[in-house]
């Protein structure tokens, strides 16, 4: 009799399911590629970095003697004549967004093997996150260069603004650029079809695959999730 | 095997969601730009953030479709982090206050 009439014994759900999962003495997470659960896992780290980041400035802004630079009035800019308080702020904020939406649907048009629509959809993602970056570029030239803030002081107000900002956006940005690189790479990767023939990848060698762009996506909606946390913290606080 | 774990929706939701982004996203902006103060203010920051957040990893990240032993593995241990922000703010506070005591300019 073939094996393969045999249908495999449906998977425990609820807190049994956790129990079933976790004590199997197989792979724990059942159902996800390990490549998904390996890139959870790692995003699980970066979130214990950031967190650290933005509750180290949650103490020096608690801490301080002097008064904390208003971000609503450091962040303004003119435009048409008006001053609009963190309008450049904003506009970043809805360009991550709408990445993570391009991204979302690259996702899902890539394992409907559609590999015309899963390119553009990725190359929109790169081309809005690198439009974030330049925006931060043009921001913390304004910042340091017109507004004189400096890691160790400004003319604002407390030190620790500077420091703080300098620090928590530049990783936040330096994850955006990551995140730049590592879209084109699969981009190209989906235009020349490698992840339909299952092409062996340049540094992995693991065969080509739909999943890739889905962990990618997870990257880029975490890049996207840690910027909701700077936004309310750091530039409405 | 491997092609069968692929998460598929409809793209709706996530048009869906897209939408609601940004609407929240506007929202969280007006609190600025209509100067609300105390706690009306945070109240409202820190609940547009946590439903960005939670929108954001429930349908674009798939959390919402995964097995509980991947949802509690990935979102149980940040939970930690609660102990550092209490830690964070209490040593926060007594530094201030020796601060006032020693060095505060008058």
């Amino acid at each position: 009799m073939p094996t393969s009439a045999v249908e495999p014994l449906p998977l425990p759900e609820g807190l049994q399911g956790i129990v079933a999962d976790w004590s199997s003495d197989q792979r724990a997470f059942k159902k996800v590629p390990w490549g998904k659960a390996m890139m959870w896992i790692f995003l699980v780290s970066d979130t214990f970095i950031f967190s650290a980041f933005l509750i180290s400035y949650m103490n020096v802004r608690m801490s301080t003697t002097d008064p904390w630079p208003n971000p609503g009035e450091v962040f303004a800019l003119t435009l048409w004549g008006n001053r609009i308080p963190l309008i450049l702020i904003a506009i970043m904020t809805f360009i991550l967004i709408s990445s993570s939406g391009t991204m979302a649907m690259a996702v899902n048009f890539g394992y409907r093997k559609n590999r015309a629509k899963t390119f553009v959809l990725l190359l929109i993602t790169a081309a809005l996150g690198a439009s974030f970056v330049g925006m931060q570029a043009f921001e913390w030239t304004k910042l340091i260069v017109e507004e004189g803030v400096r890691p160790w002081g400004n003319p604002m107000g407390a030190a620790q603004f500077g420091s703080t900002f300098f620090m928590i956006t530049g990783f936040h940005g330096t994850h955006v650029s990551i995140g730049v690189i590592f879209l084109i790479i699969v981009a190209i990767k989906v235009l020349r079809g490698d992840l339909d023939r299952q092409k062996p990848g340049f540094l992995t060698g693991r065969k080509g695959n739909y999943e890739i762009v889905e962990i990618m996506g997870l990257y880029w909606h975490f890049v996207d999730l840690v910027w909701v946390f700077i936004f309310a913290l750091f530039y409405l606080w | 095997m491997a092609h069968a774990e692929g998460q598929q929706h409809p793209i709706g939701i996530y048009l869906k969601i897209w939408g609601l982004l940004f609407i929240l996203s506007t929202a969280s902006y007006l609190v600025d730009y209509f100067h609300f103060q105390g706690y009306l203010r945070w109240t409202l920051i820190i609940v547009f953030m946590l439903l960005k957040a939670g929108l954001i990893v429930s349908v674009f990240m798939h959390m919402l479709w995964e097995r509980l032993a991947l949802m509690y593995a990935i979102l149980v241990p940040p939970l930690l982090l609660l102990v550092l922000l209490g830690i964070g703010s209490l040593e926060a506070d007594y530094t201030f206050f020796t601060r006032g005591v020693f060095f505060f300019k008058h």
